[in-house]
């Protein structure tokens, strides 16, 4: 890897970082969801100034360029996000889900209710 | 004192205001004992006021979340009003509201938790039932028997027409169903496999459906695609988790 190569690699880690934190700090980016951000550019950042761990790792996984390793890792981190972004709006749905039931039927209630306290006052079933 | 036996009928509804008024009149001139509730899945149309008008109570969502969840919702609202014995049947006219008096013979008579109205059983006490011929094809007909056949195989329950959405329910299965587990998307063969393995009695009624009158059917374009692939899926997990227990089974809607 060039010197070129690393420190271009460096400054793009170091912006992410910096980035992610200070969505954080905005309240943009909750907590929950910043740690993986946070975790691949500090890992891509120790694979940049020791490479020969990068080139360890590339070795073990029979990859022929250490570039290629690092692409992989990148990859293989938006696949995890994607997962993890399923993940949240399976969980979101079923969230959507139990609120919409829960306000149909206590809207219906509150219907019944004001029928009871007003007998002569007409059902509103504006939709 | 016994307290008097609460029946209800619940119809999930989206964009059915052709059928919806003469299905909740129908059933309200059948018993007027038993309550219908509809549940207005965000339709865009009349719906709400046909139901209101036939003498229904609905139940409005307020946007579409699909017939799973409307079914839910009216599971929700029997657990909450203490109603003993639930039917459900679709909006769409295909479920004849004639039959519903037979489902309920056979939930509150028989040692039974969920009863299905089947298309294809052939034989109702000696007399044969004409079959359905359903005029969306062979495609269609094939698959449901394929699902009945899957489930009864893996049951060990002869099913015939496990995609059935004409149901009636006893209490422990309205409960169950109110469950998160409940999938709310297709409610089908899969409910079928889940309530059996739970320990549930299961039994199917013959009857004959109609096609649908009017409006649009829920399996068209890619669906019947997908629908097919999330049927096979969700059997399969159904037998690979683990099996609801009794207590599990006993608890009512979780909290979290």
């Amino acid at each position: 890897m060039s010197a070129k190569q690393k420190i271009a690699m460096m400054i793009v880690c170091v912006l992410l970082f910096l980035f992610v934190l200070d969505l954080v700090r905005r309240r943009k980016l909750r907590e929950e969801y910043s740690w993986l951000w946070l975790f691949t550019s500090a890992a891509l950042f120790i694979l940049v100034i020791q490479y020969s761990w990068l080139e360890f790792i590339s070795k073990l996984i029979g990859a022929v360029l250490p570039t290629t390793t690092l692409f992989i890792g990148a990859l293989v981190f938006l696949l995890f996000l994607a997962i993890q972004f399923s993940m949240r709006l399976s969980k979101l749905t079923d969230q959507v889900k139990n609120l919409v039931q829960e306000n149909a039927l206590m809207k219906e209630k509150i219907e019944e209710m004001s029928r009871d306290v007003e007998p002569r006052s007409p059902v509103t079933d504006s939709v | 004192m016994e307290r008097k036996i609460k029946r209800l009928a619940i119809i999930p509804a989206y964009n059915e205001q052709k059928n919806i008024g003469w299905i909740t009149k129908t059933i309200r001139a059948l018993d007027r004992e038993i309550d219908v509730v509809i549940i207005d899945d965000g339709s865009s149309d009349d719906t709400v006021y046909q139901a209101v008008q036939a003498g229904g109570k609905v139940i409005k969502h307020s946007c579409n979340m699909g017939y799973g969840v409307a079914l839910q919702t009216g599971y929700k609202y029997a657990l909450e009003r203490k109603y003993d014995y639930l039917v459900q049947l679709d909006g769409d006219g295909q479920h004849d509201p004639k039959y519903i008096e037979k489902l309920f013979k056979v939930i509150m008579h028989e040692d039974i938790d969920l009863v299905l109205g089947s298309r294809f059983m052939e034989v109702d006490q000696g007399v044969k039932v004409p079959l359905q011929e359903h005029s969306n094809g062979m495609a269609r007909k094939w698959g449901i028997r394929l699902f009945g056949s899957l489930v009864s195989a893996l049951l060990r329950l002869r099913i015939t027409d496990p995609t059935s959405g004409y149901q009636a329910l006893n209490r422990r299965v309205i409960q169950f169903f109110t469950r998160d587990f409940f999938p709310c998307d297709y409610p089908d063969a899969d409910v079928i496999a889940m309530v059996y393995r739970a320990g549930f009695k299961i039994k199917e009624v013959p009857m004959v459906m109609a096609n649908r009158k009017t409006g649009a059917s829920m399996h068209s374009g890619l669906k019947p695609v997908y629908y097919v692939f999330k049927m096979f899926l969700s059997i399969f997990m159904t037998f690979l988790r683990k099996k609801p227990t009794l207590k599990e089974r006993a608890q009512g809607p979780r909290q979290k």
